[in-house]
């Protein structure tokens, strides 16, 4: 395998965008990312997009070539990637071994997904397809409820708190003020999150994060090749995507994800690093309790320890160990399909001291997470200075 | 069949096919065999390590009810 680097990055602001269709928002973040680079569109040898329901929320299949095309990428191959909430963190993947191998030289990868034109119920019910629809999902569990059962078990096992569910909320939407892109710039405090109304008991408004429409992309290249379009170009260190079951009732223990442990353990071992190196990390926070989880499957604390590590102010910008200072999928928004590379761009923008009001001092070596479903598949990414 | 409450939770936000029925309670079972369900709990909420009693299949999917 030879080293890759990103060369380029480039996205949407996330939101809801009544006037703009899926295919326009993934022209945006790929026209902004080859500019990033420096890059044509002819220079491009292969296209990953990563979309988790584009034939359900706009009634269009054939994905990949349907926006490539419409970037002026064109005869090279160009393929849809479906994994849930990790759907572009697995194109990603898979990019990244098409360049590692010595494939390809120049790929663009691509996340998208145009969710706000459906009703919430609709939405409710296209995102319960990512879970078992023969059990879990007959029996009436949607995804927030889904996540609801984990916090119940969490708590029982572990003795945590709402007041730690809703300081995962409170810090994510106080870190999203800062960012110009996100859905919903608004601070929060820990009495609205804990009074809000249910959504599935024992998770409220504030634990779920934003049904948003948005797509974001990166351009990978062999990392000496890099250096000849950026003078930024940001390594990948570590990069690896792991399965488990779909269905939850399937898991011996839900309050632990074992492919997120899988991805983290590899990802370490090939960027050669530790979580304790880690400095800064862009977290699957679908719900609050699955950032609360993804701190202990990372190796970042104890299991059991992450509702006392949110609460302490270790998360925070300020704290040891910065957590979404995007405002996370929580605050910046989740167009599900998007998250995965959005991450990434979050990652590369604090490596490249591009953040603005986001920047963050410690900034050399950050870690992304993209979790699909209910922990059945995760991507873990490691980014540092090339 | 009878089982133990591993998990539970109250839906209040459903998709349309479940609307009428919001609030439900859904919940992971495990039963005397050591397997695990998902179904529905009818009356009176349940919460973990609960006993529950299988009362009902509709559609393949369990309806479970607390037993003292």
């Amino acid at each position: 395998m030879r080293p890759v680097a990103i060369a380029a990055a480039g996205k949407t602001p996330f939101g809801a965008f009544p006037g703009r269709d899926l295919r326009s928002l993934v022209v945006e973040a790929g026209e902004k990312c080859l500019k990033n680079g420096h890059v044509s569109p002819s220079q491009v040898e292969a296209f990953y997009l990563g979309n988790f329901a584009g034939p359900s929320f706009v009634g269009q299949n054939h994905l990949a070539p349907f926006v490539s095309t419409a970037l002026g990428i064109r005869d090279v191959p160009s393929t849809r990637f479906e994994a849930a909430c990790a759907s572009s963190g697995s194109a990603f993947f898979h990019a990244f071994s098409a360049v590692a191998s010595g494939l390809y030289d120049c790929v663009l990868v691509a996340g998208v997904e145009k969710m706000t034109s459906q009703p919430t119920a609709r939405v409710t019910e296209i995102l319960a397809g990512a879970g078992d629809c023969s059990g879990e999902i007959k029996a009436g569990s949607t995804f927030p409820s889904l996540f609801a059962m984990i916090a119940r078990r969490h708590m029982y096992q572990f003795g945590t708190t709402l007041e730690h569910l809703a300081a995962v909320a409170v810090k994510n939407h106080a870190n999203g003020v800062l960012n110009p892109d996100a859905h919903m710039r608004k601070v929060i405090t820990m009495e609205q999150a804990l009074t809000a109304r249910p959504v599935a008991e024992p998770l409220h408004l504030y634990d779920c994060s934003l049904i948003s429409d948005g797509a974001a992309a990166v351009l990978l290249m062999p990392a000496e090749r890099a250096r000849d379009f950026t003078n930024k170009p940001v390594r990948i260190l570590g990069v690896a995507q792991a399965s488990d079951f779909v269905a939850l009732d399937h898991k011996q223990d839900i309050t632990t994800f074992p492919a997120v442990r899988r991805a983290a353990q590899k990802a370490y071992e090939m960027a050669g690093v530790g979580p304790k190196d880690i400095q800064f990390a862009e977290l699957h926070d679908c719900f609050t309790i699955a950032e609360i989880v993804a701190l202990e499957d990372l190796g970042f604390v104890e299991r059991g320890a992450g509702g006392p590590f949110e609460a302490s102010g270790a998360t925070a910008r300020t704290g040891e160990k910065p957590i979404n200072a995007s405002g996370g999928l929580k605050s910046k928004g989740h167009p599900v399909g998007a998250t995965g590379v959005a991450q990434l761009c979050d990652l590369v923008a604090q490596i490249r001291c591009e953040a603005g009001d986001m920047q963050l001092k410690r900034n050399s070596l950050g870690l992304a997470q993209n979790l699909g479903g209910s922990g059945a598949t995760c991507v873990v990414t490691i980014l540092g200075n090339a | 069949m009878i089982g133990t409450i591993y998990t539970e939770t109250v839906v209040y936000l459903a998709p349309e096919a479940f609307a009428a029925d919001v609030p439900y309670q859904v919940a992971i079972v495990t039963l005397q065999d050591g397997t695990r369900v998902t179904g529905r709990v009818l009356g009176e909420r349940v919460t973990i390590d609960d006993r529950v009693e299988q009362v009902e299949l509709r559609d393949g999917i369990p309806y479970f009810r607390r037993v003292a």
